[in-house]
């Protein structure tokens, strides 16, 4: 088994028998962070030596461990999860030498389930983009083109996994931070229902919107690493009671049978036609496969970007009102001894964030400011009432919703870094799974003809992951582009 | 203020900027800033009430959607949060929770710069 090849069922499965240890599964995988991480920087750091330890822990519980679910499987974890005593920078000078003092529940349920942390994974600075271009410390490279970005905000998550550097990542997904470049890199991305997987420990960005979810290169690895996130914790009050999905069934994946509804009016402009071709190829294939495909409508759909990029700022500019150099944290070294808290505030945090988060932050600080409460903020919570009233009206006749992840493939490094406007249209299709709760699934969908990935999204019921990974699982044993792999694997 | 005047006169993009039906001005954009505890410099002003004044007008289209009879969201999925006994717990020791102060304080505090005179 080459390392670029793979699965998390593969690993747990090797470990678990004896084939594998778990210290030459983390070994041979740090070694091919080693050798292709310099092109891409898709991690912030590579916890080496805490990873080997963790590998020979496993290998010394392997009897009594032995049903556990991640059994020896590396993860890699974004940059914006608490992760204890190791670096946890969110992509922000602000958090440069944060250690945060606890796990985030969902790390310790990866630990509990036997895996190795072998690193964090570079982001958009505290979750805030759509290209990776935003971090602190430099973007992450798409492993397909290195000219162009891997998407974002999990960009280094996504080029990890599709460059075959881990089996699986951990990332968060406001926006589509994860089907999104999933879809750009060639990975399956899964962002699950909201309340379903735990928010404990992570740093929040948009609390109504954000929710954390895996990156993987097989819909089964997505479904695995699913169910040891997923269920209720105490420590989050917006969990839902539901336990961890049963995937019992799921696989091999079917669609026959399965009411896919297309949402044809939203795909009549804008879509790239070499996105819209792989597209509609895909959905061909379903269909062969016993899909019943239909239109629906969702009338408000085009609502969806203004509306979220109205709430997410928002929501953001209250929850990054705690970097304040207080706590923890960067705090600004001030000239003037005669300078108090509030000079320490503001430099503090012109210094600590990054252009794309001050200019969200004065964004949402604009919306929730007095006189324009009711006209942006609560307005736009009302039109997200009329986007989900679509989708609940569309589900009442199909069991899940396809359109493409993105309008377009990959976009060169630099293209809309001083359009912010651009960027944000760009998430015409994954905003609505995060306004709505619903969860959502990006498939690889082929490669256009320039050799760059195309991504396949379907949104599902509340709590039904397991349909969208019964449907995906079809794509990814009968797709003739099944087995592609980016050149930096090579 | 002489430096707003220049921002004006220098930057084209503020030409449509001005007929849009938003309108935001840089005085705005710094009271913004002071709410949120920002310093800009003038070139973060300049720019941000030029790309602002963008996204605020592309949000415009939403005055088009009447919600008067539509409640809102303000979090997806069910029913608020159930509630739980209020039982004592565990919490983060002391130590831990100061060992990332910017700078400490006698007997578990964090140390600020004065905060009145």
């Amino acid at each position: 088994m080459a390392p670029g090849a793979w699965t998390v069922t593969g690993i747990r499965a090797a470990v678990a028998a004896g084939d594998l240890s778990a210290r030459d599964v983390c070994a041979r995988c740090l070694d091919r962070i080693a050798a292709v991480d310099g092109r891409l920087h898709a991690f912030t750091a590579v916890l080496e030596d805490a990873a080997l330890a963790r590998a020979e822990e496993v290998d010394a519980h392997r009897g009594a461990w032995r049903d556990r679910p991640l059994l020896g499987v590396p993860v890699a974890v974004k940059d914006i999860i608490c992760t204890r005593n190791a670096p946890t920078t969110a992509g922000s000078r602000i958090l440069a030498d944060y250690r945060p003092p606890y796990d985030a529940t969902v790390v310790t349920r990866l630990l509990d389930a036997g895996a190795v942390i072998v690193g964090k994974t570079n982001c958009d600075e505290f979750a805030m983009g759509s290209s990776t271009e935003h971090s602190a410390y430099g973007p992450t490279r798409n492993p397909w083109s290195t000219d162009r970005i891997p998407g974002g905000s999990s960009g280094g998550a996504a080029a990890a996994v599709a460059a075959g550097l881990t089996p699986a990542s951990i990332a968060t997904d406001t926006g589509g931070s994860i089907r999104q470049p999933a879809a750009f890199c060639g990975a399956v991305g899964l962002k699950p229902t909201y309340g379903r997987v735990s928010r404990y420990g992570l740093l929040a960005f948009a609390s109504s919107l954000d929710q954390i979810g895996p990156l993987t290169r097989t819909v089964e690895d997505a479904a695995a690493v699913l169910q040891v996130l997923a269920g209720p914790d105490p420590r989050d009050a917006t969990t839902a009671a539901e336990p961890a999905p049963d995937m019992a069934g799921v696989f091999p994946g079917s669609a026959s049978g399965a009411r896919i509804g297309v949402p044809r009016a939203a795909l009549a402009s804008g879509v790239d036609a070499e996105v819209l071709e792989a597209f509609n190829a895909a959905l061909a294939l379903l269909a062969e496969r016993g899909a019943e495909v239909c239109d629906v409508d969702l009338p408000h759909m085009q609502y969806a970007v203004p509306v979220y990029y109205l709430v997410a700022p928002a929501e953001a500019s209250s929850n990054l009102a705690r970097y304040d150099g207080v706590r923890y944290g960067r705090r600004a070294a001030l000239q003037d001894a005669a300078a108090g808290v509030p000079e320490m505030y503001a430099r503090t945090r012109s210094e600590g964030f990054g252009a794309e988060v001050k200019r969200r932050i004065m964004l949402g600080t604009y919306a929730l400011s007095a006189g324009y409460y009711d006209a942006y903020y609560v307005h736009a919570q009302r039109v997200r009432s009329l986007i989900r009233r679509d989708y609940d009206d569309a589900f009442a006749s199909v069991d899940a919703i396809a359109m493409p992840t993105t309008p377009t493939p990959a976009f060169p490094i630099g293209e809309r870094i001083d359009d912010p406007l651009a960027m944000y249209l760009g998430d015409v299709f994954t905003v609505s799974a995060n306004l709505t709760g619903l969860p959502a699934i990006s498939l690889p969908a082929g490669l256009t003809r320039a050799r760059l990935p195309i991504g396949f999204q379907l949104m599902g019921r509340p709590f039904d992951e397991a349909t969208l990974l019964r449907i995906g699982d079809v794509l990814e044993r009968d797709a003739p582009w099944a087995e592609e792999r980016p050149p930096v694997s090579a | 203020m002489p430096r707003r005047t220049a921002a004006r006169m220098g930057d084209s993009s503020l030409i449509t900027f001005c007929r849009m039906p938003t309108v935001l001005t840089a005085a705005d954009v710094e009271r913004i800033a002071a709410l949120a505890h920002l310093d800009l410099s003038d070139a973060e002003v300049r720019i941000f009430t030029t790309q602002l004044a963008q996204i605020l007008e592309y949000a415009e289209r939403l005055k088009e959607v009447d919600t008067s009879a539509v409640p809102a969201t303000w979090r997806p999925g069910a029913a608020a949060p159930g509630l739980r006994p209020d039982d004592v717990r565990p919490s983060l020791p002391l130590e831990d929770a100061l060992a990332g102060a910017p700078e400490r304080g006698p007997r578990g505090l964090f140390r600020v710069p004065k905060v009145i005179d």
